[in-house]
C-alpha cells in the first residue's frame, strides 16, 4: 500500500510540475507563433495581389475568408486558404480570386509534403503562373496534352496526382466559396 | 567526480560510444531530415537540448523514482522539454520549424533520449549525466551536419541555401529522397567502421 502510494504521488508530482512548465512557456510563446501565421498568409497575399493594403476577415461558415482592399478602398478580391490530400500528404494553398469569382489571380502552395523533384515542383514559378488569370467560372481542368481551353492547366509530367489533387482541392474550395459569398 | 572522469563521459558520445555510428539509435529522424545543411544543425541542437536537459532532471529525482514508473516518468520528462523545443522553433525560426515538421515533436520517441536516461543519467550524479548528454548530442549533430552537407550539396548543389555548384550541375534528386539518406549513412559507417579497423591493427 505503501508503495502504490509513493508510485502514484511521484507520477502525479512530476506531470503537475510539466504541465506548469509547459504552460508558462506556451504563454509566453502563443503571441509570437500567432503574429508568425498571420505575417506568413499576408507574405503571401501580398506576392499575389501587391496592390492590396488592408485585409477584412470574414467568417464565413468557421472558415476564413480574406477580402482585399487597395489603397482607394475598392475590393481587389478575396484570399482563401484551401486544403486537402495530395500524393503524400496535405496540401495547404492560399489562392486570390477576382471580385466577380470567376478569375484566379494566383495561388501559393502554404504546406505540402509531395516528391522532391517531382510533385514538390507544384511550388515552383512555370506551374504556379499557370493559375494566373485562370478561368474558374467553370471548373478547372488539368491536362497532360496542350492546353486547348482557358479553364486548362499543364499537370507536370510525372507528377499528375499531385497537379490533379491541387486542381481538386481548389475546384472543391471554389464551388463553396461561391455559394458562401451568394449568401453573404 | 573528477574533472578527468566528466571529460572522458563527453568525449565518449563523439566517437567512442556514438549514438548513431555506434550504437545505431535514432537513425529515423537522421534519415528523414538530413536534407540540408540548417536543418541537421537545428534538429541536432535541438535534440542535444532535450537530452542534456532530461539527463539532468532524470539524475535528480533518480533515487526517489520508483522503479515500477521510471519509464513513464522518463517519458513525462522528455514530452516537456521537445514540446519546448517545438514551441521555440515555432515561435522564434517559423522556417525551420516548418522544415522540419513532424520530427520535432517525434524527438519524444527519440531512443537516444529515453538511452540516456535509462543507461546513464538514472545511476550517475548530476553533472556527470549533463556531460555525457552534452557528449551524445553533440556527437548525434555532427553527423547530421555531415549528412546535411552532402545531401545538399549533391541533392540541390548548395549549403545552407547558397548556390555552389556551378551552373551546369544537375542535381542528384537521389540524394534529397530517403534512398540517398540511407546509401549516404551506410557509407558513412563503412567509413568509420574502416577507421576504427585500422586503429585497433596498429
Amino acid at each position: 500500500m505503501k508503495e502504490t502510494i509513493k508510485i502514484v504521488s511521484v507520477l502525479t508530482i512530476v506531470c503537475i510540475l510539466c504541465a506548469f512548465l509547459l504552460a508558462f512557456v506556451n504563454n509566453a510563446a502563443r503571441g509570437q507563433i500567432a503574429s508568425n501565421d498571420t505575417k506568413k498568409i499576408e507574405d503571401a497575399i501580398g506576392k499575389l495581389a501587391p496592390l492590396f493594403k488592408k485585409t477584412e476577415k470574414l467568417n464565413i461558415a468557421g472558415e476564413e475568408i480574406y477580402k482585399l482592399f487597395d489603397a482607394k478602398g475598392e475590393v481587389l478580391g478575396y484570399a482563401f486558404l484551401a486544403k486537402g490530400d495530395g500524393y503524400q500528404g496535405v496540401i495547404k494553398v492560399l489562392a486570390v480570386i477576382n471580385p466577380q469569382i470567376d478569375k484566379l489571380e494566383g495561388i501559393e502552395i502554404i504546406e505540402s509534403v509531395e516528391t522532391p523533384g517531382l510533385g514538390a515542383r507544384i511550388k515552383e514559378d512555370f506551374f504556379r503562373n499557370q493559375f494566373k488569370n485562370l478561368k474558374v467560372s467553370v471548373p478547372i481542368e488539368c491536362v497532360k496534352e496542350n492546353i486547348t481551353q482557358d479553364n486548362q492547366i499543364k499537370a507536370i509530367s510525372s507528377a499528375t496526382i499531385s497537379s490533379k489533387s491541387l486542381v481538386n482541392i481548389l475546384n472543391k474550395k471554389i464551388s463553396e466559396l461561391k455559394k458562401q459569398l451568394a449568401n453573404q | 567526480m573528477g574533472r578527468q572522469n566528466l571529460m572522458t563521459e563527453f568525449i565518449k558520445g563523439l566517437w567512442k560510444d556514438h549514438p548513431l555510428m555506434r550504437q545505431l539509435l535514432g537513425m529515423c529522424s537522421t534519415l528523414a531530415i538530413t536534407t540540408t545543411v540548417i536543418n541537421g544543425i537545428s534538429m541536432g541542437l535541438g535534440v542535444t537540448f532535450v537530452i542534456v536537459s532530461t539527463s539532468f532532471f532524470v539524475s535528480i529525482i533518480r533515487k526517489i523514482v520508483p522503479p515500477q514508473v521510471r519509464i513513464a516518468v522518463y517519458a513525462a520528462i522528455i514530452a516537456t522539454f521537445v514540446t519546448i523545443v517545438d514551441i521555440f522553433f515555432k515561435a522564434n525560426f517559423p522556417k525551420i520549424s516548418e522544415a522540419l515538421g513532424p520530427y520535432v515533436p517525434l524527438i519524444i520517441v527519440n531512443c537516444i533520449v529515453l538511452g540516456r536516461c535509462e543507461a546513464f543519467a538514472c545511476k550517475n550524479g548530476i553533472w556527470a549525466s549533463v556531460w555525457d548528454g552534452l557528449g551524445m548530442g553533440l556527437g548525434y549533430t555532427w553527423v547530421l551536419i555531415v549528412l546535411g552537407t552532402i545531401r545538399e550539396l549533391l541533392g540541390s548543389g548548395t549549403i545552407l541555401g547558397k548556390t555552389i555548384m556551378p551552373s551546369v550541375y544537375n542535381p542528384l534528386v537521389v540524394m534529397v529522397l530517403p534512398a540517398g539518406a540511407f546509401l549516404l549513412l551506410g557509407f558513412l559507417l563503412a567509413l568509420m567502421n574502416r577507421l576504427e579497423q585500422k586503429k585497433q591493427v596498429s
